[in-house]
């Protein structure tokens, strides 16, 4: 029997700007399948916090049901998690922020979990623009309940058992961007160097910052002609740009290669840097985005990378003008100011 | 970087690193298993085939192993593989059925061993079951060489050495004991088709200063007085003793002097304490029994009145190194210091000396006055004498004799059949899959945190009334078992299989030590920098893959990997498999097949 993970770690694992090393960051071991694409998304994250040096206990991950919504027991031990009924994360997600702006919201999403059961709750996180990193494991299909195909299940696509998809997929990008969401990215689990800034940009973004994750179940869903497999998806990757995320203060020390880039300074004073851009697309106009989109789905690619950023985003909190203070820390003092604040406020209506 | 060549067999026999760091390359995590098995039998044959003498080496191993051993790397201590050899020997059951037999017939070939130490008992055990006549001679009453006259005897009972030494000579071994041999040219007239000299380093270096003759008496070369001491000639020494020296010899002075009436006994030593030959835990035990080692003192005078020894001078020197960091010791300036002494013992090293052998029979002597020795054949320049152990290449230990036995033994048997002694066998190898089902394999792979144990010891009132007692007692059968445990297993190693990777990255996520990463291939120093984890350690290999469908390499630093198993457990296509790789040094005869007899 082995399935313990040893107590021991690289004796010589660097540490970051806050002293803690990438070990900090793991979660217990997984119980997923080997290989399933979810524990790379993990590996991501895990690498993502730790490079951005995130105090653990200032993050928080939510998620609803699946074997993707199971994954932050897999990563990020030392931070708060929520593991809500199928579908409801975003609900949670949004009371939660609500009463304390202070978090990081992690949202750990299925495709069953965000494009099924939960996609009126998904819908409206996005309009709200709730300030949280939301990720979907998308694996075109329920792994938890034994891979039935779900509704980013891409018409024509195999199953394990070799039956046909006869619907047509719901792209969660195409309607984020549809829906005015500020942060828009795809990328693929076996694909970190991608992926890790990603994930660093999304939670540097101010508002609803979206990642549609393709990542293989590989028990259920990873026959080639499937078109969420490791062989189908790679053969068919296209990026939008080589993304690279510099926090703030960092000097950019990486040499670009020559050809189209662009960059993109966040709210924090982070840069994502963006190399080889794709012809006809700009990363900030969001009808570019959704051409650049139309024609990859045209083409049978699987397009990838940072689709769509709104520097100028206002989260939920800046829309709701609500005090900076979290909600959750307000006391009576602050809620009831007494008879003469009232009688000002009454005033100002007279 | 090309892709690694699985296929030799060095490479995995590298990443075993206590098997390869030992001189004889002994499968430790192999007899570790067996061990934690309780199958001490097994675990003492697996020992005995390749070291000879586990009893013994399982007391008083030099143990090369240990600081190599993996475990060290990633927490503070190494297994205890010494004292689990010892479990193993203190364990087992009886063993002489399991020895080769000798045949009655002979194979008409004579050998002649000279002295009776461990190089040459192991050419004997090694070349026995052949049918060689073998004629050992030594010129002590009993075989053992410096393991009998020298390693005192709390630290090896005698009865360990005793049957240890008796399996071989039981091996129909034609002893000559008690017979100095005068000249090597007499030797070579007799009928012996080959000669093997093992006759160790023998002579006990002197020091010269002034008062050293008038002192004469209470004066003793370290090595000789222990002679006399296992001898029994010698049973008492003065009350304060001055032991000058810092290598393990010294700690054994000082030690039996302790035993012999020295009750104020020091060790005085020229240069710093850390630089001190003996091992760390001589040392420790010497320190437990209330010796004092005093530093940075070289002696300057033996003072004498009235014709008898009163004490030595010393000096005060600091140590001072330049920038090649080559160390000068420079007088402080100090006052010189005076400190009584009824006996000083000196045990300041040994030489090799060969007044026996002629210099016109052909046998070259090169530097020191040192046999000229072929490193891998052992053959001198006179084809049919070969020498090993301390007589090869000077002073080393009783490991590095067996090594150098096992070695000259295949060369004495190619010899002697009219072979070339370069013909040497390839060593025994095989690399088996260890999978038993989901989540089990046939070792124990999760990888327990304990501590090193520490060995218990007999109460010291007891140890210091009589030099006979044994001090260390070895671990009881439940704390080997523990000890046991903490070997990681490097023997069982990862195997990964290029065409069925689909780079889905679950054993690089799961790897608890980030020994694994995907990226694309380059030079070896340029991989070293863009891995998960630091791979600063340049002696550890770097396994690289062939070239992945995406067109990266899977690169796997071997310097902390645990072997716990879990990038196999966690790979969906068994891209990689955990693979037991046996590696035995092929002997002169098949001694113990281990994969055929023990295997676990
Ligand atoms: C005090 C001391 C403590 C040591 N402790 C350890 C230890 O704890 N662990 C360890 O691994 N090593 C130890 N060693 C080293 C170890 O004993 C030797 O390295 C090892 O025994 C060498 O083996 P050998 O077979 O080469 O020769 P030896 O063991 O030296 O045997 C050679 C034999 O040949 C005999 N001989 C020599 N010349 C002739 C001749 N012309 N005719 C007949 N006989 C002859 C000698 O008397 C001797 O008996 C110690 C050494 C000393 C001095
Ligand atoms: C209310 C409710 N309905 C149905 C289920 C059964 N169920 C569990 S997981 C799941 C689908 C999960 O799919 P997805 O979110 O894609 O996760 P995956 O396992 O593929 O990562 C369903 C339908 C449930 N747990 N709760
Ligand atoms: S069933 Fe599929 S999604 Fe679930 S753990 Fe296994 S591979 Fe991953
Ligand atoms: S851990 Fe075990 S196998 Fe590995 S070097 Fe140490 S003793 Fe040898
Ligand atoms: S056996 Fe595999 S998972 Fe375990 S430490 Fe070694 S490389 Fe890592
Ligand atoms: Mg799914």
């Amino acid at each position: 029997m082995t399935y313990i993970k040893p107590k021991f770690r690289h004796p010589e694992l660097p540490k970051n700007k806050i002293g803690y090393a990438k070990a900090d960051y793991e979660g217990a071991i997984s119980t997923l399948c080997g290989g399933c694409g979810h524990d790379s998304i993990s590996g991501a994250i895990v690498q993502a916090c730790y490079e951005l040096s995130i105090e653990p206990h200032k993050l928080a991950k939510l998620s609803g049901i699946g074997c993707s919504s199971k994954t932050p027991t897999y990563f990020l031990s030392n931070s708060h998690g929520f593991n809500a009924v199928h579908g409801r994360m975003p609900s949670i997600a949004t009371g939660a922020n609500m009463a304390n702006r202070n978090l990081i919201y992690l949202g750990v999403s299925g495709d069953g979990d965000s494009a099924s059961i939960g996609m009126g709750q998904f819908v409206h996180a996005i309009r709200r623009n709730v300030n949280m990193v939301y990720i979907v494991m998308n694996n075109g299909c329920y792994g938890l309940t034994k891979g039935q195909n779900s509704a980013t299940a891409d018409i024509g696509s195999l199953s394990k058992g070799g039956s046909e998809n006869r619907y047509p997929a719901i792209d969660l990008i195409g309607m984020a961007l549809e829906l005015g969401a500020t942060f828009v990215g795809r990328s693929f689990s076996g694909d970190k160097t991608q992926l890790v800034p990603l994930i660093k940009a999304a939670m540097s973004h101010p508002g609803f910052a979206l990642l549609d994750v393709v990542s293989p179940c590989v028990t259920f869903n990873n026959k080639p002609e499937s078109t969420k497999s490791y062989d189908y998806v790679r053969a068919h990757l296209e990026a939008t740009a080589t993304i690279d995320f510099v926090p703030e203060k960092e000097e950019i020390t990486v040499d670009y290669p020559e050809g189209r880039s662009a960059h993109v300074e966040l709210h924090d004073g982070s840069v994502i840097h963006l190399s080889k851009l794709a012809p006809n697309w700009n990363p900030t106009d969001r009808y570019s985005a959704v051409n650049r989109l139309l024609e990859s789905k045209m083409k049978g690619e699987v397009l990838t990378g940072l689709l769509y950023i709104d520097p100028n985003s206002q989260e939920m909190h800046e829309l709701e003008n609500t005090v900076s203070q979290p909600l959750n820390t307000l006391r009576e003092k602050e809620l009831c100011p007494g008879s003469k604040a009232l009688e000002t406020i009454n005033a100002s209506f007279r | 970087m090309k892709p690694t060549n699985i296929q030799d067999p060095e490479y995995f026999h590298k990443v075993v690193d206590c098997q390869y760091a030992c001189p004889a390359h002994t499968p430790v995590p192999e007899y570790i298993r067996l061990i934690a098995a309780e199958r001490y039998t097994e675990a003492y044959m697996v020992n005995w085939e390749s070291n000879v003498f586990p009893g013994i080496l399982g007391r008083t191993c030099d143990r090369p192993c240990e600081p190599a051993c993996r475990r060290g790397r990633i927490e503070e201590e190494p297994v205890a593989i010494c004292r689990l050899k010892r479990v193993a020997a203190d364990n087992k059951e009886e063993v002489r059925h399991l020895m080769p037999s000798v045949p009655e017939k002979k194979n008409g070939k004579k050998i002649a061993l000279i002295g009776g130490g461990p190089a040459s008992l192991t050419v004997a055990r090694d070349l026995a079951p052949l049918g060689y006549e073998i004629h050992l001679f030594d010129e002590w009453n009993k075989g053992g060489g410096m393991m009998r006259t020298q390693i005192p005897a709390f630290r090896l009972p005698e009865s360990v050495l005793d049957e240890e030494v008796d399996y071989i000579l039981d091996m129909g071994i034609h002893t000559h004991f008690n017979t100095y041999v005068e000249s090597m040219k007499e030797v070579l007239e007799k009928d012996y088709d080959a000669i093997f000299v093992g006759t160790g380093a023998p002579k006990g270096r002197d020091l010269n200063l002034p008062g050293r003759e008038a002192a004469d008496a209470n004066i003793h070369i370290g090595i000789e007085w222990l002679a006399s001491v296992a001898f029994g000639h010698t049973t008492k020494i003065g009350k304060k003793v001055i032991i000058l020296g810092g290598g393990n010899t010294a700690m054994d002075c000082c030690r039996t002097s302790r035993r012999l009436g020295g009750d104020d006994v020091k060790v005085i030593v020229r240069s710093p304490f850390k630089d001190m030959k003996a091992s760390p835990w001589e040392i420790e035990d010497a320190q437990r029994e209330d010796i004092p080692i005093l530093n940075n003192m070289p002696p300057k005078e033996f003072v004498v009145e009235n014709g008898k020894l009163k004490g030595i001078v010393f000096g005060k020197v600091a140590a001072i190194y330049d920038e090649n960091g080559k160390r000068s010791l420079i007088p402080t300036g100090e006052p010189d210091v005076f400190i009584e002494a009824d006996d000083v013992i000196i045990a300041i090293g040994q030489d090799n000396a060969f007044p026996w052998i002629e210099r016109d029979l052909g046998i070259k002597f090169g530097k020191w006055d040192l046999p000229v020795v072929d490193k891998t054949t052992f053959q001198s320049t006179l084809d049919r004498v070969f020498f090993g152990g301390d007589a090869a290449f000077g002073p080393e230990n009783v490991i590095t004799a067996v090594a150098h036995g096992h070695q000259a033994a295949i060369s004495v048997d190619l010899f002697c059949r009219g072979e070339s002694v370069y013909n040497r066998p390839a060593p025994y190898t095989n690399l088996v899959s260890q999978k038993m089902g989901i989540h089990e394999w046939s070792y124990d792979s999760p990888v327990v945190v304990d501590k090193r144990y520490l060995v218990p010891h007999a109460e010291k009132q007891v140890a210091l009334a009589d030099r006979k007692v044994e001090v260390e007692l070895g671990f009881d059968q439940p704390t080997g078992f523990k000890e046991a445990q903490r070997c990681l297993n490097c023997d069982v190693q990862t195997v990964f299989n290029t065409s069925r990777c689909i780079e889905c990255d679950a054993c690089m996520d799961i790897c608890p030590t980030s020994c694994i990463t995907f990226t694309a291939n380059g030079e070896e120093g340029d991989l070293r920098t863009r891995l998960l984890a630091p791979a600063n350690n340049t002696e550890q290999d770097l396994y690289v893959s062939e070239n992945l469908p995406t067109g990266r390499v899977m690169v796997k630093d071997e310097d902390v990997c645990l072997h716990c198993g879990l990038c196999a457990e966690r790979c969906p296509t068994a891209a990689w498999d955990m693979q037991k790789y046996l590696y035995q040094v092929t002997k002169a005869t098949p001694i113990w097949n281990i994969s055929e007899q023990s295997t676990i």
